[in-house]
């Protein structure tokens, strides 16, 4: 399996809609090497802004550019795309309606060794809060260029979230995205796995080892947080009649809280989450940093033995 | 003359207007509201090209943006009055279901509102992204802005005035509403903001003073200075000095009616010192 960081996948789908799309400009606030943006610098040096260290002025200044018509793309880690400038886009942003996509590499725990000061765990719950913000983490190189092509023909402000590690890049090369729609990666029939980002393939790797044990999962790649695709979710645990949730983020916020909310609202069903529990990361390597907060697979085949046996 | 004459009148109403706004809710900000008249007249009513028929993305025409949201009375009363929306909307103001509401908003769709403020501090990133979005189509109109005074103690302006300067957004002038004073009291109290002047050049930006901000023949005449400046590789800043509560005697010298409404007779004896001139609401 090839392994491809999300990042560059971002910075693929920049590119081609550099070429394409003459509209769409880009913001960055020191960071062009590590968002990968350094390419739609290259070719469109007249529609690239380097803002330096100042993400408020950054997020200010796109949601001016968009009056005039301009599609603007923001980037910059994570942390400092969502938590330092909330108020800015909230405002500027959200509240105004305007056409501004965040974009924000470096999310979660996977960062790394740069430790607890960068590796946001927090922002899928306060973007997904604000009102008409749309939020998508996909979950590898192809489907975040994919990604990144379809939010530029989205009318509105969008939150489209990415990683640091290389990881498998295992979804098909030039795959159409649809915002909001959920991507069904193996029917099963015994429990559904929804999973999003970089445990998408944490799930894969779990419903393999959970065949051997005679459970077959369904797993379902949510890349689309907000809007949710409750009609997918509810078709599927309809069938399996319970459900494991899993991301690079806390519980508290992430995806498993909206599908926690769309099931006791709707069905009721027996769930379990994996994610990052109240707690603040540390300094270490991605995979040992995974290991140590229950994010891999293994995590996932635990959560699916404890919700099963809850039916 | 009789031009000036004709915008002094429009000031006079537009006091009326923001004084009884804000009376009839009992909140919203009058004393920057009141100082900022001249400016909004002269602005709206001479310097700007503008279409009043509106359009988000203010293609060929000078657009502006308030930056202190707060001072939303004046900013209705002169879109109101230059014919972006009925007088009668007025009477809405801070209620259910108006549009408009107490700091401005592109959210109900009010027509002459381009960003959302209130939260301070970002206007002049707004401005600066309109500005370059203006340079990229080839643009000829003007991006004004107007910031509060107590406004510059938010980080997120110098980020906006160092970035406009060195990166030579010389379609841009942005006004500073320099009343000194702020909620808490007198800007020299709060935080002092030193030698804004000094300060703002060594930012690098071409920087003009107008000591008459009330006065509306001194306040065009620094505004037409200001449009001489632009495109010259440098953002263009005016210090304009201003009285809060200009206007209303008993609402000048004083910060207390920066979010404060007058009670029925401090209604009746304002609008005594400003009598009718092209109708209320």
């Amino acid at each position: 399996m090839e392994l491809k960081d999300t990042r560059s996948g971002f910075g693929a789908g920049l590119t081609r809609l550099g070429q394409i799309n003459p509209n769409v400009v880009a913001l960055c606030a020191d960071l062009t090497g590590s968002l990968k943006m350094d390419q739609f610098q290259k070719e469109n040096p007249e529609r690239f802004f380097q803002v330096g260290i100042a993400e408020a002025n950054m997020i200010g200044i796109a949601a001016g550019l968009t009056i005039g018509g301009k599609i603007p793309f923001t980037g910059t880690f994570a942390n400092f795309s969502t938590s330092r400038v909330y108020d800015q886009i909230r405002q500027s942003v959200a509240y105004s309606g305007k056409n501004v996509k965040i974009c924000a590499s470096h999310a979660g725990i996977t960062l790394g060794e740069d430790g607890a000061t960068h590796q946001v765990l927090e922002d899928i719950g306060m973007m997904k809060m604000l009102p008409h913000m749309v939020v998508i983490n996909p979950c590898d190189y192809n489907q975040t260029k994919a990604a990144t092509l379809a939010i530029a023909d989205y009318n509105g402000p969008v939150y489209l979230r990415f990683g640091r590690p290389k990881v498998p890049n295992f979804t098909p090369e030039n795959q159409k995205f649809e915002i909001g729609k959920a991507v069904h990666l193996k029917t099963g029939t015994d429990v559904t796995i929804v999973a999003t980002g970089h445990l998408v393939w944490e799930a894969l790797e779990a419903s393999k080892e959970l065949t051997k044990n005679n459970i077959n999962a369904e797993i379902i790649n949510i890349h689309t947080i907000k809007p949710l695709d409750e009609e997918s979710i509810l078709k599927s645990i309809n069938k399996t009649k319970c459900i494991v949730t899993a991301e690079e983020h806390m519980l508290n916020g992430g995806l498993g809280d909206s599908i926690a909310q769309l099931l006791s609202r709707n069905i009721p069903t027996p769930l379990e989450m994996v994610g990052v529990n109240d707690t603040f990361g540390e300094s270490g390597t991605p995979r040992g940093l995974m290991e140590k907060y229950g994010l891999t697979s293994s995590d996932i085949i635990k959560a699916v033995n404890k919700v099963i046996i809850r039916k | 003359m009789q031009e000036i004459t004709k915008l002094k009148d429009i000031v006079t109403q537009v006091r009326r207007d923001i004084l009884r706004m804000v009376h009839a809710n009992n909140s919203g900000h009058p004393g920057g509201s009141l100082g900022c008249a001249e400016f909004f007249t002269a602005l709206y009513f001479n310097i700007m090209e503008h279409n009043t028929n509106f359009n988000m993305d203010g293609n060929n025409e000078d657009i502006f943006f308030l930056s202190n949201g707060h001072i939303s009375p004046v900013f209705y009363s002169v879109l109101a009055r230059s014919g972006y929306f009925d007088i009668t909307e007025l009477a809405t103001f801070r209620k259910l279901n108006s549009r408009l509401q107490g700091h401005p908003t592109t959210h109900e769709g009010l027509e002459g509102v381009r960003m959302a403020s209130g939260s301070l501090g970002q206007g002049l990133s707004n401005a600066i992204g309109a500005a370059i979005s203006k340079k990229l189509n080839k643009d000829k109109g003007i991006v004004y802005s107007l910031h509060g005074d107590g406004e510059l103690q938010e980080g997120q302006i110098w980020e906006a005035l160092m970035y406009a300067s060195a990166n030579k957004i010389d379609n841009l002038i942005s006004t500073i509403d320099y009343n000194k004073k702020q909620i808490d009291g007198a800007l020299e109290d709060v935080l002092p903001i030193g030698n804004l002047k000094a300060k703002l050049e060594a930012f690098d930006w071409l920087v003009l003073e107008e000591k008459e901000g009330n006065n509306i023949e001194s306040v065009i005449k620094i505004l037409n200075e200001a449009k001489r400046l632009i495109r010259n590789n440098k953002p263009v800043a005016i210090i304009l000095h201003t009285e809060m509560g200009n206007g209303v005697d008993f609402m000048m010298g004083t910060h207390k009616w920066h979010g404060s409404a007058p009670n029925d007779e401090q209604l009746e004896n304002a609008l005594s010192q400003n009598p009718i001139t092209l109708g209320d609401y």
